[in-house]
């Protein structure tokens, strides 16, 4: 099964390194990472999407906060959670296929970004399977080029899943 | 104080309470070494290989229980390192190398002796650091020796660039802060109602065996343990390097467990309703085939480190923290029990193995490493500290030197290191500078450090080594017999005439074929006053017994044919 973990890291050096080198040595394989500043000072926020039992996730999570830059880890599969990711595609419009394009373009709720008059770029932002479901929609209408950024996620409601008490951080 | 980054080096070992160091120099930590004539009150030892050093510094660091340190150059000075630190990361020794990079301008261009160490020991280390500002050197150093001993001890390397060791603070000051790392946590208690469960469990089985591991010894538990295991009466199997958490001769030891346990011990885990492990880790070389381990018992473990616990082996209550203090407040809820049932179980179960004892059959003419080894416990002290090498005689000493004392026996368990014998013993000589000390190595993995006769020259100091000479790769030579038709393969060694080895490095060499002559050679040897390197001539074909194929049950074990060949005596 595809787990979604958020990973906050201490903001160092070589930290992305570490993480990475965790995963390959313990023989994990990551689907997506994701990794940017939080509001707080510091704090690097990482979402990865990892295949695994739920058995090799707790292991993994052992193994991750066994290292010194690791702050909090939380699975966020099984709870109530948003997650996104956003595709760039760049699509062949110079066939009789380009008003198909458009149409679908709507019903995904997609975004043109950028329009010449051989291509355009679309943006197109939702969860794994919405994105998928486009690709797929798009492939015979010409694809270019494609880029994803891999999935960002974060738990509903009015909580913050991230726990620091008195460990020093600050909201920047 | 103006300080230059190099003092600052030597200003903090000073301040951990760091009297030994082993190191090596080279361009690039020329700065440090320049300024190490200020700083008297550290005896720095010079070994013959950067390898050579890191497991003198692990030596020291496990007889002593001080933070061992060693150095090293940049590139191949750092490279040299990483067998000792993967050695010291298996077995959780505390350790901080400091290894010297160069100018941080040049990093990232392919300087000369430019590697990236940090990059190639990550996986290696408990955590390491890069270091290319002066003002980073006193805090992350700090942080190291704070990492390197708390929670799951562990090695820490500090890269250092030169430019960082030039460099000066204007007005240095040691800052004696209690240090906070954010996301470390060594220190964890477990809950009320889980000891009550572990009591519980213990209170209600019917055969429990304790598995005593390094940990025992790591957290100085020893006390709290014997005081746990006779109040219940509990039998205790030990791990390879939990030897000497539990005195050898006490009733209730009974002795090595895994792939070279006698039978009675690994008989009595896999028949055991309970098993109490504490401090170790479920290594595969203890439990054989995970299928068919210890299928009826429940399982306790006392850990300190939270990923070990479920790792290998499920467990019914994991109790996570400093394992002194849990035991403590264990064994008050425990109930007084004699097991005289379960603990007879297990001694007849003995019986009938010792007898087929090597030591035990009359003397043939024909000297066998358990010879050498038994004479060499009865005739040396109970706090004599012992080191191994890698091999058939490191499970014969395991096997037969009784190991009574914490921290007297000195072995590199997790990986199983050649070479690391004959360093390690120079620096547990130097750590117990009065304690008699021995290396028992095997004829191959003797010659991978042997240049550490040099150092032992140097450093004038006394440390036997008893060279348990087969003529083969023997462990290797084993596997070979049992597992692969008896090809030998690269296995036949040709050595050098030790005895003249010896000599030439101005020691003492001496050489036993029988068992009249090891007794002697041993008494000689301790009697001499400078080291002695004794050449044990032993069985070439002999194997190491019992032992359980890799992957089988822990019962199913190979054992001592009741048939011995020998070598023919023309040979
Ligand atoms: C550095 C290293 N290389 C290879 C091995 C594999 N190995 C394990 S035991 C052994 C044989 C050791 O032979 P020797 O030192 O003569 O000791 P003996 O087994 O004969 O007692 C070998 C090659 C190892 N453990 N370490």
């Amino acid at each position: 099964m595809l787990h979604t973990l958020v990973i906050l890291v201490e903001d160092k050096p070589g930290v992305l390194n570490r993480i990475a080198s965790l995963f390959r040595r313990r023989t994990y394989n990551i689907e997506s990472l994701t990794v940017g500043h939080t509001d707080i000072s510091g704090l690097s926020r990482m979402t990865i999407t990892v295949e695994g039992t739920q058995d090799h996730i707790e292991r993994l999570t052992a193994y991750l906060y066994k290292l010194v830059n690791v702050i909090q880890v939380e699975d966020l599969t099984n709870r109530k959670m948003v997650s996104r990711d956003l595709a760039l595609i760049k699509v062949n419009t110079q066939t009789e296929k380009r008003t198909e394009i458009f149409q679908m373009v709507e019903v995904f709720r997609a975004k043109v970004v950028d329009v010449t008059t051989e291509s355009l770029i679309i943006e197109i932002t939702g969860t794994d399977e919405k994105i998928n479901g486009f690709i797929e929609v798009m492939k015979p209408l010409g694809i270019i080029e494609m880029v994803r950024t891999g999935a960002v996620a974060m738990e509903r409601g009015s909580d913050s899943l991230i726990n620091l008490p008195e460990s020093g951080f600050e909201k920047k | 104080m103006k300080k230059s980054g190099a003092q600052i080096v030597w200003e903090c070992l000073v301040k951990e309470g760091i009297t030994t160091i082993f190191g090596y120099p080279g361009g690039a930590n020329l700065p440090i070494y320049d300024a190490m004539r200020d700083y008297p009150q550290i005896h720095h030892v010079l070994p013959r290989h950067e390898q050579g050093g890191g497991h003198m510094a692990d030596g020291y660091a496990r007889v002593s229980g001080k933070v061992g340190v060693a150095m090293g150059t940049s590139g191949p000075g750092a490279t040299n390192l990483v067998t000792a630190i993967a050695t010291a990361h298996m077995d959780s020794i505390p350790m901080v190398f400091i290894t010297a990079q160069v100018t941080s301008k040049l990093i990232g261009y392919d300087a000369f002796q430019e590697t990236d160490v940090t990059g190639i020991t990550l996986p290696i280390t408990k955590h390491n650091y890069l270091v290319t500002d002066v003002e980073d050197i006193m805090p992350t150093l700090r942080e190291a020796f704070y990492i390197a001993k708390s929670g799951r001890p562990g090695p820490v390397l500090v890269d250092i660039t030169k430019d960082a060791q030039q460099a000066f603070v204007s007005d240095w000051e040691y800052d004696d802060t209690q240090i906070v790392l954010k996301g470390y946590r060594p220190d964890f208690t477990p809950a009320a109602s889980s000891i009550q469960q572990a009591a519980d469990l213990i209170n209600s089985a019917k055969r429990p065996v304790i598995l005593a591991g390094h940990g025992v010894l790591m957290g100085n538990a020893m006390s709290e343990f014997k005081e746990f295991a006779e109040k219940n009466n509990v039998p205790v199997a030990m791990t390879l390097l939990g030897m000497g958490g539990f005195p050898a001769h006490h009733p209730l030891n009974l002795g090595m467990m895994g792939m070279h346990g006698e039978s009675w011990v690994n008989t009595a885990i896999q028949e055991a309703d309970l098993l109490l492990a504490f401090g170790m880790r479920f290594d595969d070389r203890v439990t054989g085939s995970l299928n068919s381990y210890a299928r009826n018992a429940k399982k306790i473990h006392i850990e300190i480190d939270p990923s070990e616990v479920n790792k290998n082996v499920r467990v019914d209550v994991g109790l996570i923290g400093n394992i002194k203090e849990i035991l403590a407040q264990v064994t008050p809820l425990v109930e007084k029990n004699e097991r005289a049932e379960w603990r007879k179980v297990i001694a007849d179960l003995k019986g009938e193995t010792a007898v087929r004892d090597i030591v035990n059959l009359p003397d043939s003419g024909h000297l066998y490493a358990a010879h050498v080894i038994n004479e060499l416990r009865r005739l040396v002290s109970r706090d004599t500290i012992i080191t191994t090498d890698v091999g058939q005689h490191q499970m014969w000493t395991a096997q037969y030197f009784k190991i009574e004392e914490a921290h007297t026996m000195v072995t590199s368990g997790g990986l199983g290191t050649m070479g690391f014998g004959l360093p390690s013993a120079i620096g547990a000589k130097l750590a117990k500078p009065d304690r008699e000390v021995w290396t028992v190595v095997g004829d191959g993995g003797f010659q991978m450090t042997a240049a550490e006769l040099s150092t032992i020259a140097q450093e004038k100091i006394k440390v036997n080594v008893a060279i348990i000479n087969n003529g083969f790769l023997g462990m290797v030579r084993q596997w070979q017999e049992f597992f692969y038709d008896k090809n030998y393969a690269s296995t036949p060694m040709i050595s050098p005439d030790f005895v003249k080895l010896a000599e030439a490095h101005g020691l003492k060499g001496l050489r036993a074929s029988t068992r009249a002559e090891a007794q002697v050679a041993i008494q000689e040897a301790r009697e001499y006053p400078g080291s002695v390197v004794i050449d044990f001539r032993v069985e070439q074909e002999d194997s190491v017994y019992p032992m359980v194929p890799a992957g089988a049950a822990l019962n199913e074990m190979i054992r001592r044919p009741s048939v011995i060949v020998e070598t023919p005596q023309d040979e």
